[in-house]
């Protein structure tokens, strides 16, 4: 036997020789091999196995134990923000799992790619109302990508191949994976991890057809006034760079949304500003000025278009997604233009000409003028005694340069932090944009840190929503994670209120929020903290806050009854938008 | 206009997908006026052949949001001029007031029918076709005491499909194949493009 013949029959030996171990280990091997680091989970009955085998992982696997499951799975969200990659979650079985549904419906409806995995009771038990079992493949079924159930250790690997592939690929979403708790005991022959890459029956992307590419240079070449409005999918396909270039060449004015938010730096000439219902003004009105609407990566969601049929009416709309199911969805499509915009973007850059549209430009820039005096100058420069939220963003931004993550709940301070944090980078803003999950923020920001370590990560969080998953400080204290927490306390859930203020004739029906010493309170969990109510505190708290060593809560207490403007009033079109 | 369709959708044969794609319909409140779920006629492909009452965008926009899910192969809707299709009914009458009352071998021969066991106290007939010769035959029956009746989900094949052996072999491969979806904007809307 020569050299060559000897090192085959040794790689055939290899190849078929397996090892023996229980399927909870497995389970960590899938993880290790996809190239988790971080899991964030809760321990209990059903998944005890797993929690067992992972107790000899200590140095590969770092395990964040939260305080809900609920906070697991919003830190994993924030994980796969910042970091771009698949966060993963463990819980038990039950209310373990039903736990997590928020955060799955959160991370289905914004589209973050997420492996959860939930422990199960014995196969046997299924069915027979066993100690805290639910049927959570039902249950999780309309807001997850893909579920499965997993009943023998034997398909553990595959399983776990595919739950990666599908949750990363494509439009990302969540997944779950369920396992007996007997599947996680079992013994099998292991013959390694083998990661998956082709799913017959699942796209993740559309073939790019060059018809389309041809007709949307044609149509963007042609246009007088085009406007440019972008999601998402800039971010989830990593083409911040070919989009640059795009709106670049074509001068190209362009809007997000805020999920698009920090796709292209704010002080770019180009970025005109936030879309939809408290977005800007010139991108709202603009939209029914403009003769080509081109879409890239967003699902004209109804905050962002008003009424439908007062909405671009006038424009043919170019719209690049990675769904086809989104095309014709809400907006008909005048050229559909398929395909990951990382791949479809460069293809029409090249055939686009080179143009500047600066008479079109001025038209935003005389809006954002109109805006700037009727609502922006006195929001981040008031001369009320009482501190708006706007100048707290405003002092934020200019000790930070732009540069940190900004991570927010849900209400009137995620307005106001949208509409005015300055971003510098990508993957900077975290928000629960489709589902709007109130007590999303503290517990995503935790993740967001873990995903990007080297980043300051400031949670902007309102007086109602921050007691909604507060436990999750117990989180902070423990793992001495470096999230700097800034509540706007205007003592109301000030988002409610203010439809009632303008829709509801002021009957403020329990909105009014008690809270308790939130300062005490993060005292409590060992964080340093202080609340202040004067604005010749501001800039002194911000910097006190920033450069603390480790986290920080400050509180802020702002105007009780300020209003967001401008306003698309629910029901109308993006013309009727409201400055007062 | 709404108007009935039968959608018609290949998938891996996989526990919980029924609920996946019946979700997809209860959502919106779309009814199911029939389902029926049977093998292909490709081993390991399942096929699901459902009728509802809709408009075309909105039979269009439930067909992308099925073919999203991760284990449905493709989906395709109908009118019925565009397919060939049948149910079946199974009809349980006494079997004394039959052979005394009705000219049980007229009977059958009108409606095509045929009697699938008789016994002394009930017999079954049972018959195929589309919705009204079904129930004609009801009609006919239920004066003699009808005891019991079922009609079967529609089974619907496509007139101008060519199978799925193809389509499979294209979904097989790593890369997707050249027909993925057809647009209705290219093919019609001559005007479009022309600003």
């Amino acid at each position: 036997m020569d050299t060559i013949e000897l090192a085959e029959e040794i790689t055939k030996i290899a190849a078929t020789q397996t090892i023996n171990i229980t399927g909870s280990e497995a389970v960590l091997k899938a993880l290790i091999a996809e190239g988790v680091k971080t899991i964030f989970g809760y321990p209990g009955g059903a998944i005890m196995p797993i929690y067992d085998a992972l107790y000899d992982y200590e140095n590969e696997l770092e395990h964040i134990l939260v305080r809900h499951e609920q906070g697991a799975i919003h830190a994993a969200q924030g994980f796969a923000r910042t970091s771009g990659k698949v966060g993963v979650v463990f819980a038990t079985s039950g209310p373990g799992a039903t736990n997590l549904v928020t955060g799955l419906a959160d991370a289905q409806i914004d589209s973050t790619p997420l492996v959860c995995i939930t422990g199960q009771v014995f196969a046997h038990l299924l069915g027979t109302d066993a100690f805290q079992e639910t049927d959570v493949i039902n249950i999780t079924t309309p807001v997850t990508k893909w579920n499965y159930q997993v009943t023998d250790a034997t398909e553990i690997p595959a399983a776990l191949a595919k739950a990666f592939y599908i949750a990363g690929s494509g439009r990302p979403g969540p997944v779950v994976i369920d396992i007996t708790k007997n599947a996680q005991i079992q013994k099998f022959d292991y013959e390694g991890y083998t990661p998956c890459n082709h799913i017959r029956s699942y796209r993740p992307k559309p073939i790019i057809r060059k018809e389309y590419i041809e007709e949307a240079a044609r149509l963007i070449n042609s246009a007088e006034r085009p406007f440019v409005i972008f999601g998402q999918g800039v971010i989830l396909g990593r083409a911040e760079k070919e989009f640059k270039t795009f709106i670049e060449k074509g001068g190209l004015p362009a809007a997000w949304t805020i999920l698009g938010l920090s796709a292209l730096e704010t002080a770019h000439p180009l970025n005109v500003g936030m879309l939809g219902m408290h977005g800007n003004y010139g991108p709202n009105v603009l939209t029914n000025e403009c003769d080509v609407l081109i879409a890239v990566g967003m699902r004209f969601d109804d905050r962002v278009t008003g009424r439908l049929d007062k909405y671009a009416k006038q424009a043919k709309v170019v719209h690049l997604d990675i769904d086809p199911a989104e095309i014709d969805k809400n907006v008909k499509a005048t050229v559909p233009v398929w395909g990951d915009c990382k791949e479809t973007l460069p293809l029409l850059t090249e055939l686009i000409e080179k143009k500047d549209h600066t008479a079109w430009l001025r038209k935003f820039a005389e809006a954002t003028e109109k805006e700037n005096e009727a609502v922006i100058f006195d929001e981040l420069h008031p001369t009320k005694d009482e501190m708006s939220m706007g100048e707290v963003i405003n002092v934020l931004n200019e000790l930070t340069k732009g540069d940190a993550v900004i991570v927010t709940d849900v209400g009137q301070h995620q307005m106001v932090a949208c509409r005015y944090a300055k971003f510098v980078q990508s993957k900077s803003n975290v928000t629960s944009g489709g589902l709007g999950t109130m007590g999303f923020a503290l517990p995503a920001a935790i993740g967001a840190k873990y995903g990007a370590p080297d980043r300051t990560v400031v949670a902007i969080i309102g007086d109602g929503g921050f007691q909604m998953t507060l436990q999750e400080l117990g989180t902070i204290m423990q793992y001495g994670a470096a999230v700097k927490i800034i509540i706007l306390n205007n003592r109301f859930l000030g988002m409610v209120r203010q439809w009632q203020e303008l829709f509801n004739e002021r009957r403020y029906s329990f909105v009014d929020i008690q809270s308790p010493d939130f300062v005490m309170l993060a005292k409590a969990y060992g964080i340093a903290g202080q609340s202040i109510n004067e604005r010749k505190d501001l800039k002194a708290a911000l910097t006190e806050m920033i450069e603390h060593d480790g986290s920080y809560l400050l509180e802020v207490m702002v105007g009780k009854e300020n209003n967001v403007f401008p306003m698309v009033p629910q029901g109308c079109g993006v013309g009727e938008i409201r400055l007062r | 206009m709404k108007q009935e369709y039968t959608v018609t959708v290949y998938t891996e044969n996989q526990i919980g997908l029924l609920n996946r794609i019946a979700i997809i319909f209860s959502r919106r409140k779309i009814n199911i006026e029939s389902l029926n779920t049977s093998p292909s006629e490709i081993d390991s492909v399942h096929r699901f052949t459902i009728v509802i009452n809709e408009t075309e965008e909105v039979v269009r926009k439930l067909c992308r949001q099925i073919e999203k899910q991760v284990e449905v192969l493709k989906a395709y809707y109908n009118t019925n001029e565009e397919i060939v299709w049948q149910e079946l009914a199974l009809y349980k009458v006494p079997t004394d007031v039959i052979a005394e009352k009705v000219k049980v071998e007229r009977l059958l021969r009108q409606y095509g029918a045929r009697a699938v066991v008789i016994r002394h106290d009930y017999t079954v007939f049972e018959t195929s076709g589309h919705r009204e010769e079904i129930e004609a035959l009801i009609k006919a029956l239920e004066p003699y005491s009808l005891i019991e009746f079922v009609r079967s989900a529609r089974v619907a094949i496509i007139k101008a499909s060519h199978g799925f052996h193809s389509k499979l072999k294209e979904f097989e491969r790593g890369e997707p194949g050249e027909e993925v979806v057809e647009n209705e904007f290219l093919n019609q809307q001559e005007g479009v493009f022309s600003m």
